[in-house]
This record gives C-alpha cells, structure tokens and sequence, in this order.
C-alpha cells in the first residue's frame, strides 16, 4: 500500500485559534475550562465547559469574522466555522492549494463532527414551536448537516476527490483521518483534507450529557481543575469545543513538491465493543483490539510505541479500563511507556477530540516532548506507565499512538511515526 | 421613496450583505446581488415577518427583483 505522510496542520480549540498558540499552552500546563456566561446555566448540573477564546488572530485568539463572511455565519452552525478555520490553516500550511482540475479530483476531504448543528436544532425548534414551520430558515438544513462542514471545504478549496464525513461520537476526528489516510493509501486520493470539528455548548448538550452522568459537576467554582484524568477526584468530563484538521498526502507525491513533512501515519485500529450504548466495557478488551489492531497494521509491537495521547476523558468508568487495557498491551514494556491525556488541559472536544489529538501527537514527535496531564493530583491506581502529571517531559518520541473511543463502543486508534530527513 | 420601499432595501442590504447602492429598483436578486435560490428564500420569508403578511409560493416565485418586492407588498401589506 502506498504511504500516507502529514503534511499540514490547523486547529482551533479551548486553548487558542490556531496550532501553535494552543500547543505552548498545552506544554505550559494550562486548562481550558472556563464557567459558561453565555447563556442560563443555573438549573444546569454542569455549568462549566472549555470554550474557544474569542479575540484577535494576532493575540492567538479566534475571530470567526477572520474566516467567514458574517453572512455566511448566520446560515451555519458554529462547528462548521470552526472547520473551516481549522481547515484553512492546515492547508497554508501544507501549501498544497490545487487550481490544476486534476489536482483538484485527487485531492479530498472526510470532516466528521460526533453531534453537528446541536445549537442550530435547539434554536429552530423554538421556533417552531413559537412561530410555525413557515419561519424555519431554508438554511436551517444544510447549516446543521455534519458533512456539510467538509462540503464548506471542498467548496472553498476546489477539493473534488473522495467527499466524506465520519459520525462515530468521541472517535469521530480519529476514524476521519484514520479512514482519509486509507483512501489515499488505496489510492482514490494523493491528498486528504480531515479531521473532527464540534460546537456542542448549549443548554440542550449540557443537559444531555448530564442526564448521562458523563459530566463533571463538582468542580463548577473551579472549571479549571475538573479535568483531571486518573485522578481519584475525577467526576466526569468537561465538553469542549472547536476543530482540528490535518491534510494527509501521499509520501512521493509530498516529497515530489518538496513538502514539510510532520509524521507517517503507519497506523490505524478499529473496533467495537458490542456491549452498551455509553459505557466502555469493563474488560477493555475493544480498546485493547483496538489498539492491538494498530500496532499490527504498523508492523510494531507496544515495545516500539514511545507515547501514547490517551482518550482520558476523565470520567470514573472510563481512564481506568483503557489504562488497563494498555498495561495488557504493553505487557513488560508498561514501565518504558508514557502516555498522557491532553483533556486535562483542552476538555473534551467529542467529535474533534480525536482530531486535536493526533496533532498533539504529531506535535509531541516534531518537538521531542510529552505535553502533560494536567491536575493529576493523586492517582486513582498504581501504573508503572509514567501518566505525566502536571509538567510536560521532554523525551524522544519516534511512535506515538492516540487512542479515541466513543459512546456506541465505537473505537479508533492511530500510530505515527517520525520520518527520518 | 416609501416606506416600504426603505424596508425592504434595509431587508435586502443586511441579508444578502451588499452595497446599499446596488439595492435599486431594477436590481435582481440572483443576478445582481449575488443571492441564490436558497437565500431568495429566505428573503421573501423576512418580508413576511417584516411586515406581518403571508406570501404565497407561487407570489414569491414573481417577486425577482428589489421593485418587484416593493410593489408586492405595496399592494398586500399593511
């Protein structure tokens, strides 16, 4: 099969309106998180949530009006903005802007958001509700469509090739680039567009979640400490937003146009659990397949992986089964082994965790560092795996793996790796 | 220039984000001002709520340009 490398990057997220500012606040330590002022939250369990900082480009803010025109914004949701953002960046910075018609058919775009429009579909049904069906926009549609955020893109950049959308929850943004870096290894594309994208703060997301006690709700005085992977304090994640994609490229159609090249990705792993709709299952055995899938597709062993970018969502049930099922995985290898959770710091970005993910993990490879876990106070368990507690670790890292696993029991793992030269 | 008339112009400026000088009588709204099939729309139902009147489908479908708009709802509003 042909070999997919990485060749752009573009983010937007809790921490920063683009890469780099996001990434040195993340080695920096700091969290996301902040309590929600922009609309009612006093009757809500959960009243925090990590938000994009709005302000000026230059300052390392986001300023959606940098992106898209404000008439254009009224007709989409936010989660498409933030794709398209996050989209624009990685392409400058690939520098890979097809005008050629046959450049533009192979190159493509696979964008998924776990939820969509849930703001959009929340105000509409008011309404509704209150006006009737005559006053519901003709842009209330394609504006909440989850592939209609790959669609802005490909519109926006003439990408003609594969046009495709991933909706699996909290794997989201991880099976996107996972199933990008296929097309283009099977050879429908030289260059994919991908990643996760998610504007889930509104009161309907809020509730939602909470109803499913998967949110934190004992830290609502201090948002900043209540993303504490591990943690034995720990008491549900907090929901995030933004975006984050990445162009993938074919090695010699990247190395033929001189192309920065960030990582390979050597690896990818799916599985399902097959057991309930919200829970991970007890035994782990899903994430360890899927794990265990990736590395084989890599043709390493867990001995060969330097740091793992957990899914870490710090929810009681769920940092321990998948740090079990990564101490199977690694077997001897567990005290050699470091892996941190960049959702202390960023929250949890659902659909475009997996996305922002394997950036950082990208990133941890370029810049020779373990970004850290943040508020991993005491551990809830004994690991010889080193969790990173609160200071980032500088450290070679040649293979990194990033782990998503998403409500459904849907999982997904990706494996990078440095590429000498 | 009528009330109505400064309305809609107002409608059509914010909406379809155009230059206020290029909202004249004669301008179509997919042909000069940029807009297409979805926000034509979306246009006809911001002149419903503007200004408290139902227009039919197949009334919406004459109204093409800025003027069209203005004599319609000169005739049915109010």
């Amino acid at each position: 099969m042909r070999r997919v490398v990485v060749t752009g990057l573009g983010m937007v997220s809790p921490l920063g309106g683009n890469v780099d500012t996001t990434w040195k606040n993340i080695l920096d330590g700091k969290s996301g998180a902040s309590r929600v002022e922009t609309f009612e939250t006093s009757d809500l369990a959960c009243q925090i949530a990590a938000q994009i900082p709005r302000g000026a480009a230059e300052d390392g803010g986001y300023n959606p009006d940098d992106w898209l025109d404000a008439k254009e914004q009224r007709k989409v949701d936010d989660f498409i903005v933030y794709a398209i953002a996050a989209a624009d960046q990685a392409i400058a910075d690939s520098g890979w802007k097809p005008t050629a018609y046959e450049d533009q058919i192979r190159s493509g775009v696979l964008i998924g958001s776990g939820i969509g429009g849930l703001q959009g579909i929340e105000t509409a049904a008011h309404v509704l509700a209150e006006k009737g069906p005559r006053r519901i926009s003709p842009f209330f549609i394609p504006g909440r469509l989850i592939n209609l955020a790959g669609g802005y893109v490909s519109i926006r950049h003439g990408l003609k090739g594969p046009n495709h959308a991933v909706v699996t929850a909290c794997s989201t943004g991880a099976h996107a680039i996972g199933d990008a870096s296929r097309l283009i290894a099977f050879g429908d594309a030289d260059v994919m567009v991908a990643g996760g994208t998610e504007s889930p703060i509104c009161r309907l997301s809020l509730a939602g979640f909470a109803a499913c006690r998967a949110l934190s709700t004992g830290f609502n005085d201090q948002p900043e400490r209540a993303s504490r992977p591990y943690d034995k304090d720990r008491d549900g994640f907090v929901m995030g937003e933004g975006a984050g994609v990445v162009v993938l490229e074919e090695y010699e159609h990247a190395k033929a146009r001189g192309a920065k090249i960030y990582a390979e990705v050597v690896g990818y792993g799916l599985s399902g659990d097959a057991y309930h709709i919200t829970a991970p299952s007890s035994d782990g055995d899903g994430a360890y397949r899927c794990m265990d899938a990736a590395l084989k597709r890599a043709g390493i062993t867990a001995a060969d992986v330097d740091y793992v970018n957990a899914h870490g969502t710090s929810t009681p049930l769920g940092d321990e089964i998948e740090l079990g099922a990564i101490t199977r995985l690694a077997g001897d290898a567990a005290s050699k082994l470091t892996m941190s959770s960049t959702k202390s710091s960023t929250g949890h970005l659902l659909g475009a965790a997996g996305a922002i993910e394997a950036i950082f993990s990208v990133l941890a490879i370029r810049d020779s560092v373990a970004p850290p876990t943040i508020n991993l106070d005491n551990p809830s368990v004994d690991t010889a795996i080193d969790l990173v507690p609160h200071k980032a670790k500088s450290m070679n890292i040649d293979v990194a793996l990033s782990n998503s696993f998403g409500f459904g029991g849907t999982n997904a793992s990706l494996v990078f790796r440095k590429v000498a030269g | 220039m009528s009330d109505i008339a400064d309305r809609v112009k107002k409608i059509v400026i914010e909406h379809l984000g155009v230059d206020a000088e290029k909202v004249t009588d004669n301008a179509s709204f997919i042909d000069d001002l940029g807009a297409d099939s979805l926000d034509t729309v979306e246009l006809v139902m911001a002149f419903e709520e503007e200004f408290g009147v139902e227009i039919p489908d197949d009334a919406a479908e004459t109204i093409l340009t800025v003027g069209d708009a203005v004599s319609f709802l000169e005739k049915n509003a109010g």
